[in-house]
């Protein structure tokens, strides 16, 4: 909704975002094509995580986290188990991280097709849905359930359940799949990574307004292969840390219109960017064959700038996700305890793994008998927030000649570039509400 | 947004049952497994007329509607209000989800960390959005069936909108977990391994999950209809869990539940006083 002000300003005003994950609104302000203000106000109501995690026991948090957000619970179940292992000084066994990494694969792709498919194609198609998309390509639609329900699939067998899945523990899991089991959704993996290369080709073919942005990117970087349920943290500008030491570089903050913290990185005022873009960015060396082909023939070069094109990106990841967990599944050999033990002792510890979104960071403080003291939980969309903002006043600036409602629609684009996760912004501990 | 007017429908349209899906408090994984029926989703929506679900689409088609799917708990008051208008419109208010039915996991805050919730309110005055506790949508208004689980079942959702379409009665069994277990013919954890499990007070829905996967139940789809907690917190104590760890097992999703919420009181301070029984 567009209206006047009374001093010839304007004012546009999206009250419902949809097609996010979560409660959000936008709101802009400008006068004479001069952005004044931009505010992506996220009203989801908080949840208090970082309290309830106080007083629990450190086996504890990645059934507790799984449920700030049912987009992305193994992000929050990964994240959490490396930081309770490292504040216990415990290094799990390679199958252990292969099988963690199989099972965020399929998060990966259930995640990345559930925004391709339903919810951000339909605006490149000029739909309002997916089920109004549906009445006109129906193969579009049906390709994408395809592929989305292949990741759930794996999901289901490896961790028992798509959404908040039961197997992970900290430590490892209850139970390893069989190889019967993994060997019974090969067969729907392999056809969807043949769909997942098609997706690519499609979304490289939409019309794509020409933007590019200069953020800093930040992402993590592992020793080989792309960064998924691991590694350590890199930057577009040369900087390198490790997870932890993240919050020696990033500072969480807050602003009167939003309830989800924003953050900063060592102190720059300037915006940085987690997710897709800055993934691929910064690892697109570390993408297997037939994904870099996928890319290239899709005309992405190792960095991507323009937020509008984060589609593509994601359709390559999905194709990265399909390649890998067909890699782990033929490379099993199922050897090894499916846990190791993870005595408590007094300790900080820090994880971070890269969620559908970007970098999630946890750290927990136990006490000698493993009771949680102390939680942080930095999600991507807090750490992206400011550059959603900034993208809103960029793009008002230069398209103010668009009529309202090409316009509001570029802006709701906009933000659902980045795949806001609202729900898992909100999650923190102390808020303050100015209703001036 | 597009606002869609009803009476610009034909007629056939209008004879397909609108569905207005609502979201409170919570972590959209309810609304997702809707997402999730990939196999059915275009089928569904070609039953009943999607008229309400910023989650999936920008359309808006005035209400009233015939179903209202309702995820999360109250936590604001600006909800308190929402509740009411979404009852209002809604000619039959499903609520999907421990966060619906029972105040989900935010619930947490309605017990003993209401000090320290509070310090951090009156450090903020103006911090005033938010309610001390979370309440399942039940507490406010008249509610048609509520649907468990933390996330809900995808086959229990499809049977809830199909009886709903149908005006019948929905087949959700309100037995416990172990019956499912039984069917499954899985080995009992408890008995085989000594798992302290939650199985038995819990009610069905899952198809028994976590002790297919070697693990006990942690109560995700809240206490099955007549649940003896008592004596499961018993078993629990006597398969080596301490107090604070029965307080804690019985205070997750569904903490606020009544039969979890009384049997997570009484072993708060170091345990029920000897004697005091089996409780009413
Ligand atoms: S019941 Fe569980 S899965 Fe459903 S919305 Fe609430 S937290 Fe999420
Ligand atoms: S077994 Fe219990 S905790 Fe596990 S999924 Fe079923 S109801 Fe939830």
């Amino acid at each position: 909704m567009s209206h006047k002000l009374t001093d010839g300003g304007q004012v546009m005003h999206v009250g419902t975002l949809a097609r996010v994950e979560g409660e959000g609104a936008m709101h802009i302000e400008y006068r004479d094509g001069t952005v004044t203000d931009v505010q992506l106000r996220i009203y989801e109501p908080p949840r208090f995580y970082e309290a309830f995690l106080r007083g629990r026991a450190h086996t504890e948090p990645p059934d507790i986290t799984a449920r700030i957000c049912g987009i992305c619970p193994v992000a929050y179940q990964m994240s959490s188990c490396w930081a309770v292992e490292d504040a216990c000084g415990v290094e799990v066994p390679e199958e252990i991280r292969l099988m963690r990494r199989l099972l965020y694969c399929g998060e990966w792709i259930e995640s990345h097709a559930l925004h391709v498919f339903l919810l951000h194609a339909p605006d490149f198609l000029g739909y309002d849905g997916a089920v109004e998309m549906a009445a006109d390509h129906p193969d579009v639609v049906e390709r994408g359930l395809r592929i989305k329900k292949a990741g759930n699939d794996l999901m289901d067998t490896v961790g028992g359940r798509s959404v908040h899945p039961v197997n992970v523990k900290v430590g490892g899991f209850y139970r390893y799949p069989t190889r019967e089991e993994l060997r019974a959704v090969r067969p729907r993996l392999q056809r969807a990574l043949d769909e997942a290369v098609q997706t690519v080709k499609l979304v490289a073919g939409f019309e794509f307004p020409d933007l590019e942005q200069p953020y800093e990117y930040l992402a993590l970087r592992a020793e080989s292969g792309y960064p998924i349920e691991a590694g350590s943290v890199v930057t577009s500008s040369g900087g390198a840390f490790a997870v932890r030491d993240f919050t020696k570089h990033i500072e969480e903050f807050h602003v009167p219109h939003s309830n989800a913290l924003h953050a900063r990185l060592d102190g720059s005022p300037d915006p940085y960017v987690v997710g897709p873009l800055a993934r691929y960015s910064l690892n697109a060396d570390r993408l297997s064959d037939v994904a870099r082909e996928a890319a290239r023939e899709a005309g992405l070069g190792d960095t991507c700038r323009n937020p509008f094109r984060s589609i593509i990106v994601r359709a390559v990841e999905l194709v990265e996700a399909y390649h890998e967990a067909l890699r782990i599944i033929d490379g099993w050999t199922g050897s090894g305890p499916a846990s190791v033990p993870v005595p408590p002792r007094a300790g900080e510890g820090f994880g971070a793994s890269e969620a559908p979104r970007g970098v999630l960071f946890h750290r927990y403080v136990l006490d000698d008998e493993g009771i949680i003291r102390d939680a942080q939980i930095v999600p991507p969309t807090s750490q992206n927030q400011p550059s959603v903002e900034a993208d809103l006043r960029t793009m008002v600036q230069s398209w103010s000649q668009l009529d309202d409602h090409a316009l509001q629609h570029r802006c709701e684009q906009a933000i659902r570039n980045y795949d806001p996760c609202i729900s898992c912004a909100t999650h923190f501990l102390d808020l303050t509400v100015d209703r001036g | 947004m597009t606002v869609t007017d009803r009476s610009d429908a034909t007629a056939t349209e209008r004879t397909r049952p609108t569905l207005a899906v609502w979201k409170f408090a919570s972590c959209d994984g309810c609304q997702l497994t809707l997402l999730n029926c990939e196999d059915e989703l275009l089928r569904l929506a070609g039953e009943v007329e999607i008229a309400y679900f910023p989650e999936a689409t920008r359309a808006v088609v005035e209400g009233p509607y015939d179903v209202s799917l309702v995820e999360g708990s109250i936590t604001t008051p600006e909800e308190l209000e929402r509740i009411q208008h979404v009852r209002q419109v809604s000619r039959r208010l499903i609520t999907i989800g421990a966060c619906a039915t029972a105040g989900g996991i935010q619930a947490l805050r309605n017990f003993g960390d209401v000090a320290e919730f509070r310090s951090i309110v009156y450090a903020h005055p103006e911090y005033l959005s938010t309610l001390s506790r979370s309440t399942p949508i039940s507490a406010h208004v008249s509610v048609d069936f509520e649907l468990r689980g933390c996330p809900i079942n995808k086959r229990q959702l499809l049977e809830v909108l199909a009886a709903s379409i149908q005006d019948r009665k929905p087949r959700i069994p309100s037995h416990s977990v172990c019956v499912e277990c039984k069917r499954r013919g899985n080995v009992c954890v408890t008995v085989a391994h000594g798992t302290p499990c939650l199985g038995p007070v819990t009610q069905a829905g899952c198809g028994a999950l976590c002790p297919s996967f070697d693990r006990g139940c942690y109560g995700c789809f809240g206490p099955q209809d007549t649940p003896n907690t008592v004596s499961i917190a018993h078993g629990l104590r006597e398969l080596g869990m301490s107090e604070p760890e029965v307080v804690r097992i019985f205070r997750t999703f569904n903490a606020a539940s009544e039969p979890f919420r009384r049997e997570s009181e009484r072993h708060e301070q170091g345990g029920p006083p000897a004697g005091e029984g089996e409780d009413a």
